[in-house]
């Protein structure tokens, strides 16, 4: 059924896109499709002539050879187009295009469309999306003119389209009022476009995240192949009127590469080593940053393993532990261990000493979700494999892929010095938070 | 498809539900989803009709957000185009806005119709909002009617006048639409995009180069008189538009500039072979390639002016700066933006790819862009393969004698990947990195021949071809690998494999004489079920044994033979054919059979293993043409640099005289300034303090007014570093303030009378010697504004220090103690050197001291006391501070003139009650000021400080210290001297001069072989100069 529909779909696909194919199409983004993990078409949006949706034929195709959803190519060649997606959300976002333009900007592009939907509804999913389908087509109808990005701070779209609340809904409904804002896009002219006008807070605070991952590389030994910290400082930021706000660290110098969100004025940095800024109004990303690899990486936890597959037999011993190692005194919570077995493994009896512990037998993957680790008990998982019968012992052991959270701790001990506010006059609530996660950390057994 | 619209019906039904009012409760939700079929539709819209016409708002609304459903379904909902047209005048903003979604989509099919709209918006052109104004032009330009051209026309063509840089940009952007609606227009579109061009609005400056690259990419003569403001407005751009501009200043440059790559070898080929050359051969190239290089100053202007932008968030703007310093910049300034990319592949995987493709291909030309980040690439088991594939790529193109043996223990965890088609990618990547690196040819085989017993087919079979590829490169006794080789031919199954083994035994029979014809008499057995790749190779192996040993296969190969001359496959029965007539001896033969074996035992050329990105670079990075390796439709070539390069009096702008004042004081202004804009402010009063120094000729005032400037500038950061330490000042901010707030009117006002004084400034320094335009050039990468003489001063004074004082080049901050809290009895002082110019005098030295009160009290009044300073040492004290509050703390900055001695600079710290001794000694290194200038004059200057001025050593370089990046950066850290261009790879030199003083300090790393280096300093100071170097010896021999 499914495969009949498919080649309905090729067929239709060639003989329309050789009749919509317009001569001079040079648009950078021409059309949009929301595809769903199931192949449908949910979502379509042009930004000029009307692209028939069979040209995402040729999508159907390559996902069908990736098999997997993230092996698909994001960038797929057609005659007279070129599809571009991103997979996130488990929604495929297409963009078609019929000329040369630097993949990345569509593919950032798209990005930010995800992170505005994500802003405006909280989740990004199918049901989401269809059930605000006028807001939905009302942001992107303000994101991109003729193809070419026009508003993407999601400050000014939440200025033109309010997002949807359950109170302005109610509202709405009662008062006939909508969601599209009756005040014009004034931020889209001012010198400070990211942020909106006229804000006012009854409490006005400002709060900073100091996020650091630690991506890592662990040997069978124990040893560190390759560790390295990037950092994330978010910020809420809830203030009056237009505040000018100065961050500075007490060793800006460990910062080896900085992106920085728009509003950071890069000389003052580049000459103060001070960020130095007039915020957006609510949460943004003002600055990653990359620690230099020169310096060494504390790496805050340890795991101890012993996965045997023995030759003759059909069962296998897993053991693992994890222990705490550089924690500067803080605990470690959130651990989360994850496992991809190989394939020959059929099931595994497992006794865990804390926490609780999966395994799926289809997709072969071992999740075990540990918890805290107390220092004076450490956490297992010991038990045996049973594995498919006849078939020889893999050749490689699994890799272990750890998850973990420290809170109050900043893992390269980067410090904030102090926030001062200028240009208004009141006294704000200032905040800062430090937390180390797990970014990708995996370790080889 | 009757599927989708069933489920659009439940859809559109819920969706009613969720947003609709009660006012229409029965109609939607009410047709039963089987009804959906085929009646329902025209059911449907003929309520949606009578919603749109009823006089609710409400009710329209409803109408129109579930039209826009159908819309984004994917419905046809055009025969509602005279309902809902209707409605475009609608009060109501929202109704209005969908009806304007409504329209966009539909206007095309549905024309004439779409014509009683168009009233609307031309009233709405004429409204006195901008921003109305900016959204009819909008939408009206949207609406792809053929008949409403010339109104478009003529609506774009106001707009471009319009007052409002909004209403402008939208111009920009129906210049496009109305092109691709009617390319006849493109004549008139030109004239607009020209004007739109001169527009100095940063809003406006994206859309219209994004107009301009798709209606007349062609007309770079456009570009010329905008050039300069292009580079300079770039940074404000909004991001997207920043992408644009920059891949279009790209393929501008690259017509009007030329090569700066000549200076380091026109071949990048030759280059990495310099690499390898003895010293004398090199200097003996440099002489012939020297051919005096200047880059045209507006060639440098770009390169500076994008690389902030290496800092922005957005990838897409990242990759951009990328690729533009890859094919504009000096190839020794490229290396900047390899941290920026490795930065990249921390984001989505589809950015990942991207960059990684790019890198692929950067890194086959330059390896050394990315060696420092080789761990970057190391492949995670969770990657996606694509990603995988691509690291993998990389780091076999960065595999070199020096980090292979690490890469080959990376690459056996690859190999033992569960995800086979890696694996089999991994193994072809030791196989190309055992070609290219003859050291670990042995290793790598050794190591492939291993992986033959591995239990996984596939592996197997990829071992098997890269090692068939590896022996033909290296002939030498392998016997025992075919032999095992052989064996193989038992168990395994995949044809590419078995192929591939049975070429190798034919082709090496002569060493393996009693196997192959065995080999050929299994093959013989099995022949009929062989896949067709492998019988080809049955009868090859067949025919090279005929003619070797004929006495033992004469028999098989006839038969086998006769097996393949009734083969199903005609390209079998033909090489059976041809095998036959060329081996066996009959009458018919001709001369070739004579020479059978010649051509089939003939040396083969061993085939070359390479990149599959070798190719790609001809392509322009970071374009989807080089991601598809393909060229994509509308795909621009990047063109070669041109020989000769065009007149640069082009991009000069006219100017208006704005009164003598003021081109006095901006004449000087060698440099370029940013634009003044939002966050400019310092430059700003810089560039008025000049106005009151004088234009004088001597070297020494010259040297001064470098100072005053500085001091300039580094008050009006000292102003804001106080407000940061005082918050309850409110004047000060309030001050602060009002800089930030001029209008933009004004402000874009002054950008604009300076951007043309400073091109009529070019304009002269174009005209003048190359000489100047060197020097010019040695400003470089100085974000300093300081330097201001004027080129008459330099082309007077060829010999004076033709060098500015450069901002110092970031390192690490190294803290000192001056007093410990315990000492200090709760009272803590860090002090650093913050390399800046101090603004208490152009000859002191900026100290910046951290206090601390770590009491749990307050301290108070917290100031310098008495100082004990050695003969002809001054010292600028900071103002006393009144209190400092437990737990905080306060950094304020001191001017201390060590009169170029590394003598101790003792005084007290005193608190309200106590007071403490201090000192504060310098490190020689932080006695000077980094100074930028450009190789040739460090070379002259060298020329007149040698003999007593000059000190030399030969010192052992730590092995990690050799690259270039790890040295610059060493050295930088040890003393604060500037980096000056280097055109050899071997030296580095640094330049600086003494605070005091002002006397030059000449530093030459030369790497010799053997991992040694001469030394050299040049400096009139010959003491400071002997104190320098032993503290730079140790810098370099330690890791």
């Amino acid at each position: 059924m499914r495969i009949k529909l498919l080649q309905n779909r090729v067929l239709l696909g060639r003989q329309s896109v050789s009749s919509t194919c317009t001569p001079l199409g040079s648009t950078m983004i021409h059309s949009l499709f929301l595809i769903n993990s199931s192949g449908d078409i949910f979502l379509e949006k042009h930004w000029k002539s009307v692209v028939s949706r069979s040209v995402c034929d040729y999508f159907f195709e390559a996902q069908e050879r990736a098999t997997e959803a993230e092996n698909v190519p994001p960038v797929i060649p057609t005659p007279h187009h070129y599809l571009l997606n991103v997979y996130r959300h488990k929604i495929f976002f297409v963009a078609v295009i019929q000329t040369e333009v630097p993949p990345l900007f569509v593919i950032e592009f798209l990005h930010r469309v995800v992170d505005t939907f994500q802003d405006y509804f909280g989740v990004c999913s199918e049901v989401v999306i269809k059930d605000n389908v006028v807001v939905v087509y009302e942001v992107l109808e303000e994101m991109l003119d003729n193809g070419f990005p026009l508003a993407t701070e999601s400050n000014i779209l939440k200025e033109l389209i309010k997002p949807p609340t359950i109170l302005r809904t109610v509202v709405n409904t009662i008062t006939g009022s909508t969601n599209v804002g009756d005040q014009l896009p004034t931020g889209q002219l001012s010198v400070v476009p990211w942020r909106r006008t006229g804000v006012k807070y009854t409490n006005n605070e400002a709060y900073f995240d100091v996020i650091e991952e630690i991506d890592a590389i662990i040997d069978k030994s124990g040893s560190t192949i390759t560790a390295e910290i990037q950092g994330v400082i978010d910020a809420c930021v809830k203030l009056t009127g237009m505040p000018d706000l100065t961050l500075s660290f007490m060793n800006p110098r460990l910062l080896d590469d900085v992106s920085f969100h728009p509003c950071v004025r890069f000389k003052r940095w580049e000459s103060e080593r001070i960020l130095s800024f007039i915020p957006p109004d609510g949460n943004f990303r003002l600055l990653s940053y990359h620690v230099s690899a020169q310096n060494l990486v504390a790496i805050p936890v340890y795991v101890k393993h012993n996965i045997s597959f023995r030759d003759s037999s059909s069962l296998g011993r897993f053991e693992i532990t994890v222990g705490p190692k550089q924690t500067m005194g803080k605990t470690v919570e959130g651990v989360m261990v994850t496992s991809q077995m190989p394939k020959g493994v059929l099931n595994m009896s497992l006794t865990p000493s804390q926490g609780m512990h999966t395994f799926d037998p289809v997709t072969k993957l071992l999740s075990w979700d540990v918890g805290k680790i107390n220092p004076q008990k450490l956490p297992s998982l010991k038990g045996t494999m049973s594995l498919q019968a006849g078939t020889s012992k893999p050749d490689e052991n699994p890799t272990i892929n750890l998850q973990f959270k420290i809170q109050q701790l900043a893992i390269s001990g980067l410090k904030v010095n102090r926030l001062d506010m200028y240009g208004e006059k009141y006294k704000p609530f200032k905040g800062i938070k430090y937390m180390t996660k797990a970014g990708k950390f995996q370790v080889r057994t | 498809m009757s599927a989708s619209s069933l489920g659009y019906n439940e859809q559109g039904g819920e969706a009613a539900t969720e947003q609709g009012q009660e006012a229409t409760p029965t109609t939607a939700p009410s047709v039963p989803a089987a009804f959906g079929l085929f009646s329902s539709d025209t059911k449907k819209n003929e309520d949606l009709k009578q919603m749109l016409e009823s006089n609710k708002d409400s009710a329209k609304l409803d109408a129109m957000k579930r039209i826009v459903g159908m819309i984004a379904k994917g419905k046809n909902a055009s025969e509602l185009f005279p309902a809902v047209v209707k409605n475009v005048a609608s009060k109501n903003i929202e109704i209005k806005k969908l009806v304007y979604v409504y329209l966009m989509r539909y206007a095309e099919e549905q024309q004439d119709l779409a014509l009683l709209s168009i009233s609307t918006f031309q009233r709405a052109l004429k409204d006195p909002n901008q921003l109305i104004r900016a959204s009819a032009l909008r939408v009206l330009s949207s609406i792809r009617v053929p008949i409403i051209v010339p109104i478009m026309m003529l609506a774009i063509k106001e707009a471009s006048a319009d007052l409002s840089p909004y209403v402008r940009k939208n111009a920009a952007h129906a210049i496009q639409k109305l092109y691709s609606l009617d390319p006849e227009q493109k004549e008139m579109l030109i004239e607009v995009i020209e004007k739109l061009l001169k527009d100095k609005s940063t809003l406006v400056a994206g859309s219209v180069v994004m107009a301009f690259e798709e209606v007349c990419p062609d007309r770079i003569d456009l570009i010329h008189k905008n050039y300069r403001k292009l580079c300079n407005l770039l940074v404000d751009v909004e991001e997207w538009g920043q992408v644009v501009i920059i891949h279009m200043l790209t393929r501008y440059a690259r017509t009007q500039f030329v090569s700066p790559w000549k200076e380091d070898g026109v071949l990048e080929e030759d280059n990495e072979k310099d690499f390898y050359e003895s010293d004398e051969e090199q200097k003996e190239k440099d002489q012939k390639v020297k051919k005096p290089y200047a880059m045209d100053p507006d060639h440098r202007l770009l390169i500076r002016n994008t690389k902030p932008l290496l800092q922005s968030r957005n990838a897409a703007v990242v990759m951009a700066v990328a690729q533009l310093y890859w094919h504009l910049a000096p190839k020794s300034e490229a290396g900047i933006v390899s941290k920026s990319l490795v930065r990249l592949l921390r984001s989505n995987r589809e950015v990942q790819y991207i960059v990684l493709q790019n890198i692929a291909t950067m890194s086959i030309q330059r390896k050394g862009m990315f060696e420092p980040y080789l761990k970057s690439f190391y492949v995670r088991s969770t990657d996606p393969t694509m990603i995988k594939t691509s690291k993998l790529e990389i780091l076999t193109n960065l595999a070199n004698e020096a980090n292979i043996s690490t890469l080959l223990r990376e690459f056996q965890t690859y190999v033992k990947s569960q995800d086979k088609q890696f694996a089999a990618a991994t193994i072809q990547a030791i196989g190309r990195c055992a070609t290219n690196i003859s050291e670990v040819t042995d290793t790598c085989l050794n190591g492939l021949v291993c992986l033959l017993s591995n239990r996984d087919e596939i592996v197997v079979a990829e071992s098997v071809v890269v090692i068939k590829k590896l022996l033909q490169t290296q002939p030498a006794h392998h016997g025992e690998i075919i032999k095992h080789m052989a064996k193989l031919l038992d168990t395994i199954t995949v044809p590419v494999a078995r192929a591939s083994i049975l070429w190798l035994i034919g082709e090496y029979c002569e060493r393996v004489p009693k196997i192959a014809p065995d080999v050929l008499r299994k093959m013989a057995k099995s022949f009929t079920n062989e896949d067709d790749l492998v019988k080809l190779q049955i009868l090859n192996l067949g025919a090279k044994l005929y003619l070797t040993n004929s006495k033992q296969t004469k028999l098989l190969t006839q038969y086998i033979l006769n097996l393949g001359k009734y083969d199903q496959s005609y390209d079998i029965r033909d090489r059976t054919r041809f095998i036959r007539q060329l081996i066996v001896p009959n009458e018919k033969s001709g001369a070739l059979s004579k020479y059978a074996k010649k051509i089939f035992l003939a040396q083969k050329p061993a085939p070359l293993l390479e990149s599959p990105f070798k190719d790609r670079d001809r392509f322009q990075l970071g374009t989807l043409s080089h991601t598809l390796n393909t060229k994509a439709i509308g795909y621009l070539e990047l063109s070669n640099w041109p020989e000769v390069a065009p007149d640069p009096s082009v991009r000069n702008v006219e100017v208006i005289e704005l009164g003598k004042e003021w081109s006095v004081a901006l004449g000087k202004a060698k440099k370029e300034k940013p634009t003044e804009k939002f966050y400019s402010d310092s430059e700003e009063e810089e560039s008025a303090s000049t106005t009151d120094t004088e234009s004088e000729s001597t070297s020494e005032s010259e040297k001064e007014k470098n100072g005053k400037e500085e001091g300039s500038s580094m008050e009006n950061s000292e102003s804001s570093s106080e407000e940061l330490s005082d918050s309850e000042s409110e004047s000060k901010e309030g001050s602060a303030k009002k800089k930030f707030k001029t209008t933009e009117e004004s402000d874009s006002d002054d950008t604009e009378k300076k951007t043309k004084m400073i091109s009529k400034k070019r304009e002269s320094s174009g005209s003048s010697d190359s000489e100047s335009s060197s020097t010019e050039e040695s400003s470089s990468d100085s974000e300093s504004e300081s330097d201001s003489e004027s080129d008459a001063e330099s082309r007077k004074h060829k010999n004076a220090i033709a060098s500015k004082v450069s901002s110092p080049i970031f390192v690490p901050m190294k803290t000192h103690e001056l007093l410990h809290r315990m000492s200090g009895k709760g009272l803590a002082a860090h002090y650093h050197f913050s390399r800046q110019p101090c603004i208490y005098g152009n000859q002191m030295v900026s100290v910046q001291v951290t206090l601390t009160n770590t009491t749990d009290q307050k301290l108070e009044n917290i100031h310098v006391g008495e100082r004990k300073l050695p003969a002809g040492m001054k010292m600028h004290v900071f103002n006393p501070i009144e209190f400092l509050e437990p737990e905080e703390s306060i950094t304020v900055s001191m001017g201390i003139d060590f009169c170029d001695s590394t003598q101790t600079a003792s005084f007290q710290l005193c608190t309200k009650e106590d007071h403490f001794n201090v000192n504060i000694q310098p490190p020689v290194g932080e006695l000077l000021l980094p100074v930028t200038m450009s190789e040739k004059d460090f070379k002259t200057e060298q020329g007149m400080l040698t003999g007593m001025n000059e000190t030399s050593t030969t010192i052992t370089v730590a092995p990690q210290n050799s690259t270039r990046l790890v040295l610059l950066e060493k050295v930088v850290k040890a003393a604060n001297l500037g980096v000056v261009p280097s055109g050899q790879d071997n030296i580095h030199r640094f330049s600086a001069k003494t605070v005091h003083s002002g006397s030059l300090m000449l530093v030459t790393v030369e790497l010799k072989e053997g991992s040694t280096a001469q030394l050299i300093i040049n400096t009139e100071k010959t003491v400071i100069g002997s104190i320098l170097l032993r503290e730079l010896k140790p810098v370099l021999s330690q890791g």
